[in-house]
């Protein structure tokens, strides 16, 4: 017999609403309101007491934002999920509703800039440290953990270099260690793999990207998943001893599986404010309805594409872990079936008149379809140099060292008609290869 | 808190609030394969209004230790231990689903211990289908999902929960996983065995409340009017657009339901 449960899409178009009771609104309406007028003063006081669900105030939840939280929480499989302004202000909310001064995170290092920045350089004015570790080695996570450690952190698809984090294996060494493990599933969306299903017990998300797919609205999540038993072993007194600003009230022993999400809303939105507008979760919800439909022609046009770079006599190198010399290419077909998502980056060729950091740049310059920003996941098809821009102020020693090669174009693919992509590529390719010399 | 039960460490929440004895009771009981947390949205209100709460979890289940008790009988009989170890003469039961039929049989075998009743997704039989049973049994999660299913109205499936951001049946899902090896399987059995329910009916002598889920595909509707009609001094509440999981699918007609029942003389 087969539970009659909805599935990955259908959830997409419907998790978390309904038509609205009083309109019959077919789409989720905007709530655009900062304030919800209470019944009377004892409904007041039990919302503000958490006897009742409800909204209080937008910075905590909104009608709007809960239909998003909800339904990417039913897309990931989790208990409930927190909605915040950018995934960077999810993630600090994920780490400040765990620890505190003292404590110690262990992460991968192959991460979006800007999480390494909060790690090495913020985090720390605020008592918390974190070790980097290589992904493709988890035994390394097993020798960073120390007794402060209270949290175990990486990106499932790496950025830049696209290393695939080994998720079961990191997972059992946290759990081992009686830790959670966070994952931040924004390169693989919950279309390509559940992380919860893989062994994580949070993920947080740039809904900016794949999820929301527009590029029009910010946005962070947070999805808990309910397994992981807290109060095991003393490390998590935030959600297992009394809140003082809260009431005393124990967030496990009263919510159990939804502990760390009534936490997080309940202090990190009230104290920290990094609260979505109603306005961006109407957007990201729209973004959210084609999620699947989106995500198949990302990967298909992601598979063609490699064919086309790899064949391309301008093109110096491609990586990408669908691709069977990819180090992780094995780790990936087992843990992204479906494809490893739609990051590629490569390689331009250079010649005997300018070196790789110019071939990228020209082929940067080149390209008419493609857009040269600073993002990732959207429906159009993206590129950077990074040599030229996010790390230019780097020498090609240091860009080494961080992974990074001077020739180097970081590309997500969009869903345009992929030959109208090649032909872009094609001229953009020909002007670097012909600009340095690799060609004549 | 953390109390003695026939010598096993037996856990309930409280609703945030220091348990009082001397203060009315109400003892919450849960259903196959749950634990305390099933009644997150109702135990604080009471625990902060004038009532001490015990939302326990039953032997073996969530934080308590002890074994499985082998039939509803034991379960209910288990409830005046409990009380003594909380040092309480009285409390009013509120049970859900299989905490319900615990809840009946206890009110009608112990009825000076027993104030009020309230009674949700409850039926004189609760049969259970083989296929979820014998997924229970093998600890199967096709199990949680089945019980997902038929436990939700067909309006819950959509979502739409009480609390911003909580997903009713994921979290349903996680609860019942969180349980040990066999909880869920115990439970349907002891559910799937009990017979006696309209003749207990008939011996519960306290005020009655029976709360009942208009979409509800465990205990239907009639199941629950028909065990209503063998108590003696009852009311029904029925909830519209509502499946089994009746306090967490619509959890504020829940608390309004148990308020003027357990608030009223």
């Amino acid at each position: 017999m087969d539970p009659k449960l909805f599935k990955f899409d259908t959830l997409s178009l419907h998790g978390g609403q309904r038509p609205d009771a009083e309109t019959g609104a077919r789409a989720m309406p905007i709530y655009q309101t900062t304030s919800y007028v209470f019944q009377d003063s004892d409904h007041a006081a039990a919302l503000f007491n958490l006897e009742q669900g409800g909204h209080i105030y937008s910075r905590i939840s909104n009608p709007t934002v809960a239909a998003l939280e909800e339904r990417i929480s039913a897309l990931e499989g989790g208990t409930g999920a927190v909605a915040t302004a950018s995934g960077q202000s999810a993630l600090f909310a994920a780490v400040m509703t765990l620890m505190g001064q003292g404590d110690h995170i262990v992460s991968s290092a192959s991460l979006y800039g800007g999480s390494v920045n909060l790690f090495q350089h913020t985090l720390p004015r605020f008592g918390i440290e974190t070790t980097f570790v290589n992904p493709r080695k988890p035994e390394e996570f097993r020798k960073a953990i120390r007794p402060e450690t209270r949290l175990v952190f990486g990106e499932i698809i790496g950025n830049p270099g696209l290393e695939i984090l080994d998720v079961p294996a990191i997972s059992k060494i946290a759990h081992e260690a009686g830790l959670p493990l966070l994952i931040d599933a924004t390169f693989n969306t919950p279309y390509l793999c559940s992380a919860l299903d893989l062994g994580a017990d949070l993920v947080s998300h740039s809904v900016t990207k794949w999820m929301g797919g527009h590029g029009v609205a910010l946005g962070g999540v947070v999805v808990e998943g309910g397994r992981f038993d807290w109060n095991a072993n003393g490390k998590f007194p935030t959600l297992t001893e009394p809140y003082a600003g809260y009431h005393g009230i124990n967030f496990f022993e009263e919510f159990g599986p939804h502990a760390f999400s009534m936490r997080m809303r309940s202090e990190a939105m009230r104290d920290f404010g990094p609260a979505m507008s109603p306005q961006n979760a109407f957007y990201l919800l729209q973004g959210l309805e084609t999620l699947p439909l989106r995500m198949e022609r990302h990967i298909s046009n992601t598979k063609i594409l490699l064919e086309f770079l790899q064949s391309s006599e301008e093109v110096a190198w491609v990586t990408h872990p669908d691709l069977p010399d990819h180090p992780d290419h094995e780790l990936a077909s087992r843990m992204l079936p479906k494809g490893a998502g739609s990051i590629v980056v490569f390689g331009v060729k250079s010649g005997s008149s300018g070196g790789g950091r110019e071939a990228g740049a020209t082929f940067i310059n080149s390209v008419q379809l493609a857009s040269h920003l600073a993002n990732v996941g959207d429906a159009k098809t993206l590129v950077i140099h990074p040599a030229s821009t996010t790390h230019a102020q780097m020498d090609s020693a240091t860009m080494k060292q961080a992974g990074l090669t001077e020739d180097m174009i970081r590309l997500s693919v969009g869903l345009e008609d992929v030959n109208d992509l090649i032909d872009d590529f094609k001229q953009a390719l020909r002007k670097a290869a012909k600009a340095t010399g690799a060609t004549k | 808190m953390k109390l003695q039960v026939r010598g096993a460490e037996t856990f309930a929440t409280t609703g945030g609030r220091p348990f009082v004895p001397e203060q009315p009771t109400i003892v919450f009981v849960h259903g196959a394969g749950m634990n305390r947390i099933v009644w997150y949205l109702q135990t604080r209100y009471f625990a902060h209004h004038g009532h001490s709460v015990l939302a326990v979890d039953l032997p073996g289940h969530g934080r308590s230790q002890g074994t499985f008790l082998g039939s509803i009988e034991e379960l209910a009989d288990w409830i005046p231990d409990l009380l003594d170890s909380a040092g309480v003469g009285k409390a009013a039961l509120v049970g859900h689903s299989m905490g319900a039929l615990i809840s009946l049989e206890s009110a009608a075998r112990h009825p000076d211990r027993v104030s009020k009743l309230a009674l949700l997704g409850v039926a004189p039989k609760m049969p259970v289908h083989p296929d979820l049973l014998k997924a229970a049994n093998a600890d199967d999660p096709l199990a949680y999902d089945l019980m997902m299913d038929w436990g939700t109205g067909p309006m819950g499936h959509f979502g739409r929960h009480p609390v911003p951001g909580i997903s009713l049946i994921c979290g349903g899902q996680k609860l019942l996983g969180m349980e040990n090896s066999g909880v869920l399987g115990n439970d349907l059995g002891l559910c799937n065995d009990y017979q006696s329910g309209m003749e207990t009916a008939t011996k519960v002598g306290c005020s009655t409340l029976i709360v009942i889920g208009s979409e509800d595909r465990m205990t239907p509707p009639k199941q629950g009017r028909n065990l209503a009609a063998a108590i003696p001094n009852v009311k029904t509440q029925l909830i519209q657009d509502c499946g089994h999981m009746i306090m967490l699918e619509k959890s504020d007609q829940t608390l309004q339901a148990l308020k003027s029942h357990l608030s009223s003389t």
